[in-house]
């Protein structure tokens, strides 16, 4: 990144524009490429490969049948797009849509109450009061937990005669079949991630300048009218970056549910989880075409979210960055927020891709 | 602004390029490793003999080291390294499974629960064992060698076995002047009258392992075979559709709706279960030999420290038939040095090493002549009724896919306690599902 603004000032500085900037872009790019490509092998190596190989795993099936002394036929057949079309046929067409159902169903209501709280969570943050820094750190300490972790703590809370039970004066058996359930990993979900909407949002609010606020208080603006107009238009960029972080990890959910109530519940089974449970039961063409639907889905809710909503991931990242040198050098204002949160978007987008 | 994006491009083709070049070599070079591995195993016969790996899950007990330094010692040029796997069941299989289609030498042999022996003997990732070279098998109990056998050749020896047993209130029975119960029958008449006491009005009456998992096929599994029915028959074939099959099943389902099993049951898994019986909350429950030991410890985590006894598990109307639980080891078909892995199975399964390693571990040994040694029976009282237990014992269903099997199993049963599905559904759907899974 560093390397683009150097290129971007470099030019001002030599007024023979065109022959002496082609030699030397010439040489930086053949450096450049050299010094990336470690990069991008391994790139390919940890991201391509077994994308691709996951690809042709799912037109393959293995092991699944029995000859006359009652070994397994060895060796792998080709078997076309069988694989996907018996996803969605029969059976395993029911099992696929419930968990397609429950998927959708955890992404919407999950993402939009942690959004909410998120937000709230960053506008408590933000306020200036005594003892600030502990609530901070307090309201991190739940995104801090590993999520199996944190899944465990709650069977816990959630057991016949846990803390859930014991609160409520009732006996709800919460990791049985039911609404039960899907509201006990909601819970556990939110209760983990909304911090991290509250993290990129509480980053997006402190790039919004007081002098707004403060000709808005000369205006007559009331404090709704501040928030919606002034800080929801102002944090949007970042809010969209946590929300669509969200989105995609709450697709692929899998560890909450699996720990939290268990496999093979119809009412929490997600997607992840069948490919899962096709993989451990050694059918791996099945899982690699469970897991490519996944992918699909993922790939295609991104894009319509970036589509419809303007999440700019990477172009603000690329954009912003220069732009916002320039300002400073021009004026003395403070540095945009963009590059805190674009920084904090990447090393998050980094972890959830591996 | 142009013209910096097309040296861009370049760059990332040049990168693309070289990166591809290099990852062709490294490729190149992976196979020519991978052919000659592929070349060096195969065989078959019991041959070979230098170090080996036992592979194993997490050594919880913390004996598994004091067996193999036995071996060691004796065999200095034969020596034995464990390698430890997950602690959970799952993982270790996931593992053995890796490490099989890999075709690695990394494990030579093999500590497998008793139902995966039909799997890895039907891929061919263990090899078969001349029955001859284990003269010991007939002094073992045969419902723990069954285990080791897949269409009645053997691929694994069993080394430990496991058999439920009913844990039940001694102190309160004796109150009530009931006899521990034999039958189904006698456990509800029994429970009645204890509730009938003031110290039992609000004591639970059984609880097994009821949560959607392993532990709720094993019990479903006793409840079948204790009325008298089978999951799948000696022919190989699912026969659940039966009126026993039904009985045994209604009698658990109607249990959980008239209450004598406590609701909270349904999300028992060993520890949750053990727990409520610790608490005094459970007159009768269902478990393993490994909670003697902790149910009667007195240093107040248990409430119920010498107020409770052990009996064989009741089946509906005469004697109950347990699951049997319990490991096997087999020689991963991928191993060298197969005589020595050969050996080290005879070591760890003789009677020496099993009497060792019970006095430390309290593991249920596999010789029918250790349950009978008097210091023993002393020191742990419930081996009367555990010899009992495992000698009447079924296995679980001995199929290649037992994965699909015990979560359709797990379905329907689970179905049926939880009060959706009538329990005569629950098996004709049953019997349907496993019909198509095995296949044999």
């Amino acid at each position: 990144m560093s390397a683009t603004a150097q290129l971007a000032e470099r030019p001002s500085k030599q007024p023979p524009k065109s022959r002496h900037r082609t030699s030397f872009n010439e040489g930086t790019g053949r450096l450049a490429a050299i010094l990336l490509s470690p990069t991008l092998l391994v790139l390919a190596l940890v991201v391509v490969y077994p994308i691709i190989s996951a690809l042709r795993e799912s037109l393959y099936t293995s092991g699944q049948q029995i000859d006359e002394e009652g070994f397994v036929v060895e060796g792998s057949q080709f078997v076309g797009l069988d694989n996907y079309t018996a996803i969605f046929s029969g059976e395993t067409g029911e099992r696929f849509w419930n968990a397609f159902y429950n998927t959708t169903f955890f992404t919407v209501t999950m993402v939009v109450l942690e959004t909410i709280l998120g937000v709230a969570m960053a506008l408590v943050m933000h306020k200036a009061f005594k003892g600030r820094a502990i609530v901070r750190a307090s309201i991190l300490v739940p995104w801090a937990i590993p999520t199996v972790v944190s899944a465990l703590l709650w069977k816990w809370i959630f057991q016949a005669d846990g803390a859930a039970n014991a609160l409520l004066g009732t006996q709800i058996l919460w990791s049985t079949e039911g609404w039960q359930s899907v509201l006990s990993v909601i819970i556990a979900d939110t209760w983990k991630t909304a911090p991290f909407i509250g993290l990129l949002t509480l980053a997006g609010l402190q790039t919004i300048p007081d002098e707004v606020y403060e000709a808005a208080k000369v205006d007559g603006a009331n404090a709704w009218q501040q928030f919606l107009r002034i800080t929801l238009p102002l944090v949007k960029p970042a809010l969209l970056v946590a929300v669509l972080f969200r989105i995609l990890d709450t697709l692929r959910i899998f560890d909450l549910p699996f720990v939290l109530v268990g496999a093979n519940k119809d009412s929490v089974e997600t997607l992840s989880m069948l490919a899962y449970d096709e993989a451990s039961n050694t059918r791996y063409g099945p899982a690699a075409a469970y897991a490519t639907i996944l992918f699909l889905y993922v790939a295609v809710v991104a894009y319509v979210f970036v589509k419809l909503l303007g999440a700019d991931i990477l172009g603000d990242a690329v954009k912003r960055k220069p732009n916002g040198r320039r300002r400073r050098k021009d004026k003395d204002a403070a540095p945009p927020g963009a590059n805190t949160v674009a920084m904090a978007g990447s090393t998050h987008g980094g972890g959830s891709v591996a | 602004m142009r013209f910096e994006r097309s040296h861009t491009r370049r760059a990332a083709f040049v990168a693309v390029a070289s990166s591809l070049a290099l990852l062709a070599t490294a490729c190149g070079g992976d196979d020519g490793s991978g052919g000659g591995d592929g070349g060096s195993t195969g065989g078959g016969a019991l041959e070979g003999r230098g170090p080996i790996t036992f592979a194993t899950g997490k050594d919880t007990s913390g004996n598994l080291t004091n067996q193999v330094a036995a071996w060691n010692a004796q065999h200095p040029d034969e020596k034995v390294e464990i390698k430890e796997l997950p602690e959970s069941a799952d993982g270790q299989r996931q593992q053995m499974v890796q490490n099989a289609q890999a075709k690695s030498d990394a494990f030579s042999v093999l500590n497998l629960d008793v139902v995966w022996t039909a799997e890895f003997a039907a891929n061919r990732w263990v090899t078969p064992l001349p029955e001859d070279q284990f003269p010991d098998l007939g002094k073992l109990l045969p419902s723990t060698v069954d285990t080791g056998k897949y269409r009645d050749k053997l691929y694994a020896v069993p080394v430990t076995s496991d058999g439920g047993l009913l844990y039940y209130r001694k102190d309160l029975l004796d109150k009530a002047g009931v006899q521990p119960p034999k039958t189904w029958e006698e456990m509800v008449a029994a429970c009645q009258k204890v509730k009938a006491l003031p110290e039992g009005k609000t004591i639970g009456c059984y609880s097994g392992q009821f949560e959607k998992y392993e532990g709720l096929t094993v019990n479903f599994s006793e409840a079948i075979n204790g009325a008298g029915g089978v999951v799948v028959g000696d022919d190989g074939k699912p026969n659940v559709d039966t009126p026993e099959a039904l009985a045994g099943l209604t009698a658990l389902a109607e249990g959980f709706k008239s209450g004598f099993i406590p609701k909270a049951a349904i999300t028992y898994k060993e520890e949750e279960g053990r727990r409520a019986f610790q608490e005094g909350n459970l007159l009768f429950h269902r478990n393993w030999p490994y909670v003697y030991a902790l149910a009667g410890k007195t240093d107040g985590s248990s409430k119920i420290a010498g107020k409770f006894a052990v009996a064989p598990l009741p089946g509906l109307k005469g004697a109950g038939v347990s699951t049997l639980g319990g490991h096997n080891y087999a020689i991963s078909e991928f191993a060298k040095n197969k005589a020595t892995a050969a050996d080290f199975i005879k070591f760890m399964s003789s009677e020496e090493r099993q009497k060792a390693n019970i006095e430390k571990t309290s593991q249920a040994p596999t010789w029918a002549s250790l349950y009978d040694d008097p210091a023993l029976n002393k020191q742990f009282p419930y081996l009367a009724p555990l010899k009992a237990s495992i000698e009447s014992a079924k296995s679980r269903p001995k199929v290649v896919k037992y994965g699909d099997v015990t979560t359709a199993i797990q379905e329907a049963a689970y179905g049926a306690l939880s009060g959706t599905t009538p329990p005569k559904d629950a098996l004709s759907q049953l019997q349907t599902k496993l019909s198509s899974l095995i296949t044999q």
